[in-house]
Formats: C-alpha cells, sequence, structure tokens
C-alpha cells in the first residue's frame, strides 16, 4: 500500500523505512483510539464527585502524589499514547480556561467515544457521527443557558458565593476543613476583583505552603508572604510603617558587561582601588537610606560587608527574593521595582503597614510576612498541613475553589450540580432527537445517553444502584419539570440540588460540552495512525 | 480492543483492590518496622548507610529511623512524611503517629474485606478523631499558673520522654538539665540558643548544662588564656589579603622591586585592619572565617584574643548570647555593639580543650555538654535530648498536660466506643474499628515490654470503666498502675497532633483507589 509503481514499473517508497513503523487503518485505527480515550476517561470515572476515590501517583524521582483532580492526574501519568494525550490536553485546557470540572471533561469525552464505537459498529460514517454530536452539543448548549439561574450576591453578601466553593471543595481531601476553605478562597477572590469590570485577576492571590501546623491553621494574609528571612540574624523582626525598596541590583560592586582590566601596578593604585571600593558599598547604602528606605528587598545576594553595613546603619533587608515574588511585593506595596541604585527616589519606595518574620515549629523555619500594604490588592493565601502531599493538594483545591469563585463574578449564571444539568440536557436532547431526519438521530440520542455518564458514575462512586438512581432521578425531573434534581451524593435524604446548595458555574458546564464534542469529533476524524514500531 | 500501550515503558498501574492491597501492605509493614520501638521498654534499631564507611546509627527515634529507610512503596512514604512532620512541629511521638497510622489501616483492611466503602471507613474515622479529641480536651490538665506545678509538670513529661530513650538509666538527670535549659528560654521557642556539644569519654553521668556558652575552638598560639570582663568582636571577614573586589582587576608589575612593594602595601593593608579591630578596644575577636598566622601573630601582640574559623551556628549564638553585633566593616569602631561576658577561658572537657564563655549578657543560653562512651551513644543521646527539649519547649507555649502510659489511649477509645454506639449505619463500624486502633497503642507497649498484653490492656479498660480513673500500664512493674502516682505525664500537643496527623494520614491512604508508577528517570551512566 505504501508501496507505489511508476509508468515505467519501477516501484518508489511513499512511507520510508515502513517496515519499521505500524500502522493501523481505518475501523480499526478508529477502534484503537476510541480504545485508548476510554481507558484514560475510564482511570477518572472513579474520582468523580464528592466520594470520588483518590489516585497515587509516583512520579520518575519517586516523589508521591496523592490527588483527585483530574487535570493533575492526567498530567503526572507520564502517558505515551497519542490519543490518550489529546485527553490530557483537554482536561488542561478546561483546567486553564475553567479551572474546575477537569475530571467531568473527560468522563464525558470518554462516554461520546464509547457511544460512537457502537455507532461506527453498525457501519455509520464517522463523519456523521460527529456531524450528529456537534447538532446535539448545540442543542444541549442552548438548554443550559435556558435552564440557568442567575446568582444573586455581592460584596457585602458573600454567603452565596462560599456555599459554591464549598461545593467544588467537597470532592476534595480537604473537605474536614471546606467551609475554612471556602471562606478564604472568597475572600481572596474579592480581595483581588474588580467588581466594576467584572474581572479578577488570579495572579494577584499568591499560594504559599509551608508544611506542619494543621489545615485548619490556614490562613488568609492581606500581604504578603515571602520564604525568606532577614539578611542578617540580628536585624530587626518587626517594621513597622516600612518604606520598602525593591531592588534588582545587587548590592556588590559593579560588574560591567564589557571585557576590561585593571591594572594595578603601583602601592598607590592599589590603595586607591581599595578606597573605591569602600566608597562604593558606602554609597549604596547611602543612596537607600538617603531616599528614607526602612527596608531593602533585593533579587540578588549582598556581599558580607555590604550586609553588614545594613545592619549598622539600621536598615533591615532581605536577599535572594525571587522575580514573581518581586513584583507581587511591588504590586501589594505600590513600590516600584528600581534597577540601579541610582534611579532610587522616595516615590519608588513601596508602603506596608507592618512587615514582621515569624518562626515556624522547632525548625529553623522563617517566613517573611509583608501586612497592611498601601494596595490591598494582592493578597496570599498561606497553607499549612500534616504533609506535603497535603499542601500540594489543598493548593490544587484552592486553585478550584479559586477559579470558581471567579467565574462567578464573572458571569453570575449557574447551573444546579450533581449531574441535574448533564441530565436535563439529556431529555432534551432525546427529545430533540426525534425531529431530526436522517442517520443524524442515531448520533444525537447517542450524545443523549452519553450526557448520562456523568450522573451515572456521580452515583455509583456515592455507592447508590447507577442506573436504579439515574432512572429514577430522570423520571422525577420530567414529572416535576423541574431540572434541578441530581444525584444524592451526601445521603443528605433530597435529591433537589437547591436545597443541598450543590452548583456549578454555567459557562464551566457549557465550556466541559464544547470541549468534550471538540476532542471527540478531532478523535473520530482519524483514520490513519502510523506510528514508529518497537525495536 | 485492548489497548496495548497507554503509558510509557516500565510505567506500571495498579487499580482497585490491588492497589488498596498494595498501599495497606506497604503502611502497614512500616508501622511495624517501627512499633517494636514504642514505649519505655522498646528495642534500637541498627541503620547501617550505603554511603562511604558504611557508618552504623542505632536509634529508637521513629522520624530518624523512617528517614534512613529506602522505600519505593507510595503508600509507605505518606507515613514517612507524617514522621517527619510530628518531628519538625513537636519534635516527638514520631513514632507513635506512624504507629497509629499503621493501626487505623490494618483496622480499615478488615472493613473492606467486609464490604463496606472506604469513604464509610473515612466519614466514621473523621467523626471519631473529633470525638476522640473532644474527649481528651476535657481530661487535659493545665497548670500554667502554678510555677510550682508547672515545672513539676515539666519535669515529669521530660522523665517519660527520655524513658523511652537511651538516657532512661539516666533520666532524671537529663530530665533535670532539659528542663533547666528550657526554663532558661523563658517561653520562647527558639531552640537555638541550646547548645549542646558531644564529647566522647566518660560517662552518661558526667554530662552537664553550663549557663555560658561553650565554643569548640582552640586559643591562637600566644594569646592569653583567660580574659576577665572581655570585650568581644564578633565579625565575619576575610582575613586574609582583602581581594580586590572590583572586578577585573589584577596586578601588573614590572620589576621584582614592584612585587615587593605591593606586597608590602598588602602586609600593611592587613596591618591597618588588624589595627582597627584591635581600636574597637577589645580584648577578644572572633571571627568566622580564617584568621591567617600575620594577622594572628598581630592580635597576640596587642593581647587580643582571636578565635578563627568558628562556624556559622557558633557566631549566630556568640552573638545572640554576648549580645554584640556581626561586624564586617571595623571603620566605625564607636558604633559597633561589642559582646561582652564575665570571663573566658580555655576549659578542660576529657582530652580536648574549648573556650568556655561565662557570665553572658543574655541569660536565656546555655550549653548541654554530653559525655558518652561512644559517638554513637552520644548520637542517640544528642536526639532523645532534643526530643526532650523540643517537647518541653511546646508544653511551654501549651501547657495542658495529659497522663501517659497508654492513658490518654484508652480515654479517647472510651469516648470513641460511646460514640460508636450511638452512631447508627455503617460508620459505626468504622467507629469501632478506630477504637480498636487506639487500644492497639497499650497493647504494643505492653507487648514490648514482655509483657501479658491481653490481661493488662483487659485490666486498664476495666479500670477506665470506673469515672476518673487514672490507670495506665506500669511497663516498670508490669501491673496497670495510677499514672498521677507514679509520674508519668505527656503533652496535650503532642498527643493531639499524633492523632490528627495519623487519622488524616490513614484517610489519605484509604481514598486511594489507584497507582501509578511512572517510569523512573534514567539516571546517565557517569562512566
Amino acid at each position: 500500500m505504501a508501496l507505489a509503481f511508476d509508468e515505467f514499473g519501477r516501484p518508489f517508497i511513499i512511507l520510508r523505512e515502513q517496515e519499521q513503523k505500524s500502522r493501523l487503518r481505518g475501523l480499526d485505527a478508529q477502534k484503537a483510539n476510541i480504545a485508548s480515550g476510554k481507558a484514560v476517561s475510564r482511570i477518572l470515572q472513579t474520582s468523580l464527585g464528592p466520594k470520588g476515590m483518590d489516585k497515587m501517583l509516583q512520579s520518575p524521582d519517586g516523589d508521591v502524589t496523592i490527588t483527585n483532580d483530574g487535570a493533575t492526574i492526567l498530567e503526572q501519568m507520564d502517558v505515551d499514547n497519542q490519543i490518550a494525550k489529546l485527553m490530557v490536553e483537554l482536561s488542561r485546557s478546561q483546567d486553564y480556561e475553567i479551572g474546575d470540572g477537569t475530571t467531568g471533561v473527560v468522563v464525558m469525552a470518554g462516554a461520546l467515544l464509547e457511544h460512537a464505537e457502537k455507532l461506527l459498529e453498525r457501519g455509520i460514517h464517522p463523519i456523521r457521527i460527529s456531524e450528529g454530536y456537534e447538532t446535539a452539543s448545540r442543542i444541549a448548549f442552548e438548554h443550559l443557558e435556558h435552564i440557568a439561574h442567575k446568582f444573586e450576591f455581592s460584596a457585602s453578601d458573600i454567603e452565596p458565593l462560599i456555599q459554591t466553593c464549598m461545593t467544588t471543595l467537597s470532592s476534595k481531601i480537604v473537605n474536614r476543613c471546606k467551609r475554612s476553605l471556602a471562606e478564604i478562597a472568597v475572600k481572596a477572590v474579592l480581595a483581588v476583583a474588580d467588581l466594576e469590570r467584572k474581572d479578577v485577576n488570579l495572579d494577584l492571590i499568591k499560594v504559599e505552603g509551608k508544611v506542619g501546623g494543621k489545615l485548619e491553621d490556614t490562613e488568609l494574609i492581606y500581604g504578603i508572604v515571602v520564604d525568606k528571612d532577614m539578611s542578617h540574624p540580628q536585624m530587626p523582626k518587626q517594621i513597622e510603617d516600612a518604606k520598602i525598596a525593591i531592588l534588582t541590583c545587587p548590592f556588590e560592586p559593579p560588574k560591567p558587561k564589557t571585557k576590561h582590566k585593571v591594572d594595578i601596578d603601583t602601592v598607590e593604585k592599589f590603595q586607591t582601588l581599595r578606597q573605591q571600593e569602600q566608597k562604593y558599598f558606602d554609597d549604596m547604602v547611602q543612596k537607600c537610606k538617603d531616599v528614607g528606605a526602612t527596608l531593602v528587598i533585593c533579587q540578588w545576594g549582598f556581599d558580607d560587608e555590604a550586609n553588614h553595613l545594613l545592619m549598622h546603619r539600621n536598615l533591615p533587608a532581605v536577599r535572594w527574593v525571587g522575580g514573581v515574588e518581586l513584583e507581587l511585593i511591588a504590586i501589594a506595596t505600590g513600590g516600584r521595582i528600581v534597577p540601579r541604585f541610582q534611579e532610587l527616589t522616595p516615590e519608588k519606595l513601596g508602603r506596608a503597614g507592618l512587615v514582621r518574620e515569624k518562626a515556624f515549629g522547632t525548625t529553623k523555619d522563617r517566613m517573611i510576612y509583608i501586612e497592611h500594604c498601601a494596595n490591598s490588592r494582592a493578597v496570599t493565601i498561606f497553607i499549612r498541613g500534616g504533609n506535603k502531599m497535603m499542601i500540594e493538594e489543598t493548593k490544587r483545591s484552592l486553585h478550584d475553589a479559586l477559579c470558581v469563585a471567579r467565574n462567578l463574578i464573572r458571569n453570575n449564571s449557574i447551573v444546579y450540580g450533581g449531574g441535574s444539568a448533564e441530565i436535563s440536557c439529556s431529555i432534551a436532547v432525546e427529545a430533540a432527537a426525534d425531529k431530526y431526519p436522517g442517520v443524524e438521530q442515531y448520533a444525537i440520542r447517542a450524545f443523549a445517553d452519553a450526557l448520562d455518564a456523568v450522573p451515572m458514575a456521580l452515583a455509583e462512586n456515592s455507592g447508590l444502584q447507577p442506573i436504579e438512581t439515574l432512572s429514577a432521578v430522570k423520571s422525577q425531573q420530567i414529572k416535576e419539570n423541574n431540572s434541578c434534581f441530581g444525584i444524592d451524593c451526601n445521603d443528605v435524604g433530597t435529591n433537589d440540588m437547591r436545597e443541598q446548595n450543590v452548583f456549578e458555574t454555567l459557562i464551566g458546564k457549557q465550556q466541559q460540552l464544547l470541549l468534550a464534542t471538540q476532542v471527540v469529533k478531532m478523535i473520530l476524524k482519524i483514520d490513519d495512525v502510523i506510528s514508529p514500531s518497537e525495536y | 480492543m485492548a489497548v496495548e500501550r497507554l503509558f510509557k515503558d516500565e510505567a506500571t498501574e495498579e487499580k482497585g483492590e490491588r492497589a488498596r492491597m498494595a498501599s495497606f501492605v506497604g503502611a502497614v509493614a512500616i508501622a511495624d518496622l517501627v512499633k517494636t520501638t514504642l514505649g519505655p521498654k522498646g528495642m534500637d534499631k541498627i541503620l547501617q548507610s550505603t554511603g562511604r564507611g558504611h557508618s552504623v546509627t542505632v536509634t529508637n527515634d521513629g522520624a530518624t529511623i523512617l528517614k534512613s529507610l529506602h522505600i519505593d512503596n507510595a503508600a509507605a512514604k505518606v507515613l514517612v512524611d507524617i514522621s517527619k512532620v510530628q518531628d519538625d512541629e513537636v519534635g516527638d511521638g514520631t513514632t507513635s503517629v506512624v504507629v497509629l497510622a499503621g493501626e487505623l489501616l490494618r483496622e480499615a483492611e478488615k472493613l473492606v474485606n467486609a464490604k463496606i466503602h472506604p469513604m464509610t471507613i473515612i466519614s466514621g474515622y473523621r467523626m471519631a478523631a473529633e470525638c476522640a479529641r473532644n474527649a481528651l480536651l476535657e481530661k487535659v490538665v493545665d497548670n500554667k499558673l502554678d510555677a510550682e506545678k508547672f515545672k513539676t509538670d515539666l519535669m515529669k513529661i521530660a522523665m517519660t520522654t527520655l524513658s523511652s530513650k537511651i538516657l532512661s538509666q539516666d533520666k532524671e538527670h537529663f530530665a533535670k538539665l532539659a528542663v533547666d535549659a528550657v526554663m532558661r528560654l523563658k517561653g520562647s521557642t527558639n531552640l537555638e540558643s541550646i547548645q549542646i556539644i558531644k564529647k566522647p569519654g566518660g560517662s552518661l553521668k558526667d554530662s552537664f548544662l553550663d549557663e555560658g556558652f561553650i565554643l569548640d575552638k582552640k586559643i591562637g598560639v600566644g594569646q592569653p588564656k583567660r580574659i576577665e570582663n572581655a570585650k568581644i568582636l564578633v565579625a565575619n571577614t576575610a582575613m586574609d589579603t582583602d581581594k580586590v573586589k572590583i572586578y577585573g582587576a589584577r596586578v601588573r608589575v614590572d620589576s621584582m622591586a614592584k612585587v615587593a612593594e605591593i606586597e608590602v602595601a598588602e602586609k600593611e593593608k592587613m596591618r591597618e585592619k588588624v589595627q582597627k579591630i584591635i581600636n574597637h578596644g577589645i580584648n577578644c575577636f572572633v571571627n568566622r572565617q580564617l584568621i591567617y598566622n600575620f594577622p594572628e601573630e598581630l592580635f597576640a601582640d596587642a593581647g587580643v584574643l582571636a578565635i578563627e574559623h568558628a562556624d556559622f551556628d557558633g557566631i549566630e549564638r556568640l552573638a545572640l548570647v554576648t549580645g554584640g553585633e556581626i561586624a564586617s566593616t571595623f571603620d566605625n569602631p564607636e558604633s559597633v555593639k561589642l559582646g561582652h561576658c564575665k570571663l573566658i577561658e580555655e576549659i578542660m572537657i576529657g582530652e580536648d580543650r574549648l573556650i568556655h564563655f561565662s557570665g553572658v549578657e543574655m541569660g536565656q543560653a546555655c550549653t548541654i555538654v554530653l559525655r558518652g562512651a561512644s559517638p554513637h551513644m552520644l548520637d542517640e543521646a544528642e536526639r532523645s535530648l532534643h526530643d526532650a527539649l523540643c517537647v518541653l519547649s511546646q508544653t511551654v507555649i501549651d501547657s495542658r498536660v495529659l497522663f501517659g502510659g497508654g492513658w490518654p489511649e484508652m480515654v479517647m477509645a472510651k469516648a470513641v466506643d460511646e460514640l460508636a454506639r450511638k452512631t447508627p449505619g455503617k460508620r459505626s463500624h468504622a467507629i469501632e474499628a478506630f477504637s480498636r486502633a487506639l487500644v492497639a497503642i497499650p497493647t504494643i507497649i505492653a507487648d514490648n515490654a514482655g509483657l501479658d498484653s491481653a490481661e493488662l490492656v483487659a485490666q486498664l479498660r476495666a479500670e477506665h470503666h470506673k469515672e476518673e480513673s487514672n490507670a495506665g500500664i506500669d511497663v516498670i512493674s508490669g501491673s496497670v498502675g495510677d499514672m498521677a502516682d507514679l509520674g508519668i505525664s505527656e503533652a496535650f500537643k503532642v498527643k493531639q497532633a499524633v492523632l490528627l496527623s495519623a487519622t488524616e494520614a490513614a484517610e489519605m491512604i484509604l481514598r486511594v483507589d489507584e497507582i501509578i508508577t511512572c517510569a523512573p528517570r534514567r539516571r546517565e551512566d557517569r562512566m
């Protein structure tokens, strides 16, 4: 096949070294792809919902991660299969765009693929299936908008926001203190949110973790926490009304880029050079002092001498502060990052009400807190936890919660969770299917079936009878014409999600549907896989 | 159609029951490993490093043992981690936390085999942990206001902590050392100002607490060996010919005479620097970096005691205790804060000569000199003492105290049992299991002491059924005894941390239903 003949009957090669490559074509290729897509989604299926299980991942270096965040699992899974990689990408893009529902999107895509396989076996052309899926996803998309509710909250009434964040956190390992974490997340987002423009810059929220203490000790700091300590052990540990010079130049003699040599051939030169050097250090410190700085934060290191001079002049300093942190400090304190000592002016100093060094536990860990900043827009969430894994997982969970809060501020439409939105869409798509003549009808119906996969997995993970529960909820939705019924995962006793306060953002849900459909369409269109065979 | 390969080569995946099995087995194995070191009659472990020399450590400190293990099992790593955190945060109970987590998982395994969903077990464990914590909170004793009682409390805690260590022979002696040292800190948890110096030789009993500061260095040749009312300048500066720091500078000469001139200038510069230092009016100079022969000679001439190459910690601590500042430039002698102490002298401990600073300004600092037969003994003694110091310093902050000897576990188990009886549904099995895991700890303590654990624990349980019982296991006499009379106490903070972190770790491992191990990163062959 990969070998063709020209008009003289001589063979020529289209595909190079084909005996070293394995090739799958046609239906086989599609089936292989679907199988690997399904395999990935099956891994994630058990992590869905508040009763979902965690995965333990061991990295190439032997570090252990325990998580049930879909995006993280897929990212660390070290996948080799091309289609599986597509699924990883899918979850990642949901993570970038929305930040939540990363597991749901993959489960959805897996279900779509599964149903596509059945249709393929019946001889329906993949393009027709993907067209049907496209139509169905549009119907579902519009239906979601139809059942969405406006979600009322304001800066003073944050309770509804907290409830939403709690839904997100309840599926994570941190659900022991979901209430306090949700409050932290909402307050953090509101602190940096621009309610006028409905925009939230999550970069302004820094999430910092330190091993030790309890999860309950996690706190929100209106300011910045830097994992550094004062450059000199005897500098004051607390500075009030600090004026901060933020420097990116080292307290060291200049190192011009151009190559040069200073020749010393007489004793006088030797001495002048020495004096100049001393003067240089003195000048640097003097300049900081002159502009009125009471704290120096430097991206680079200091020489011992400079360190002592700073100490001596009563000018506390922090060294080796990372670039990102430096920027955040600059934003928070309203200061400017100064690249040269000559450019230091009083206006460029940042201001903070309180800077203090805090020690933890029995080890010598210290961190610097910069609080009461001139511009309180930058906040830090400081996580404490039993071990490194716990902290990493808390970071990820908080990230999800922050994203949810942000999405709500951007767009305050919500749909109810617990699989209720999926069930409602499934009903709508099913009903719409009959109106379409032609083969697409089957694909649309398959889409409706696939939508049931999410509530089904939810029910299964919660230890309920999946089929029984789903059909009961579905009939209840149709009977009462109320799209708020979902799976009662937490065994509360009602499956009205409005009463349970379980909801998700509309854009998150819509995004899930669109992304899943897109990827499935892409996978269905592949009919030839050429890969280097193993050697 | 099966997927041939989803993961990279060598990556492995374990699912469902198999994954759970793997993590249970790993975690329980780790717990069993350290189990025998628990309690006053626990055994030690010998750890041999794979590094050069195959150095040997003998210890029964849980955190130290676990830190040195090379573990491949992911769940086991979780346990090692919690033990490390326990060490960092409260300093003691590193073994108990692992053993409790292991017991919790062992019980969970049985429940899982009986077809109870892990999530149900987790929610039961959570309720039980909360209930156990409240039970402890009700029973705590806080003697913070009564200084005398508080001190005896501290003493008891120190003795309890030390009794499971190598120091148990002289626990009273060491408990007193530790309590004295911590009381000097006056409430700060900064253990840095307590210095521990290990000197082989003598016996453990010869260890002592010194209120001054001891620096393990020698005094330079020809310099005074004893200084009264010392003024100390603590510095961090290079005492060789200062290199010119301006980039690109180099010396270029065209004759031998010039070389000599520069050399003289360098020497002059050195002399100036030394002179500047001496001008501070000091009679003792301590530098972090080396002091070369030439400046040393100059210092000797001026009658100044110069100590070179004190390490970073030494310098900081010295500056802290003498109240001086660490200087690096010497141009303004009037504004540099000097350190003071009443007396500097050279003392002999065993064969070694050390420098002793006594009568320092800050009373908080002190030095504990450990003596012992072998370096291994000393290392272990240091670890034990460190545990005791950590616990004590934490207790000074959170002065709530509980009895020891398995008493808290029994109290918790009783409360948890009652909760189990009240809870409807499957969760009650998990809560019952929690209480069984708690009781396992006194059982192990008794087992390690070679006692009849079944009999003792049963007696203990009966005792605890009475109101306000103080019964616990008296390992020394091998019977159930009154912990208040025996003076066995533990810090509440330690117990609470053990309870919470063990539950957290068990929960974390229980929630896992799939283990994916990535292919190990290939090491490039260096040869």
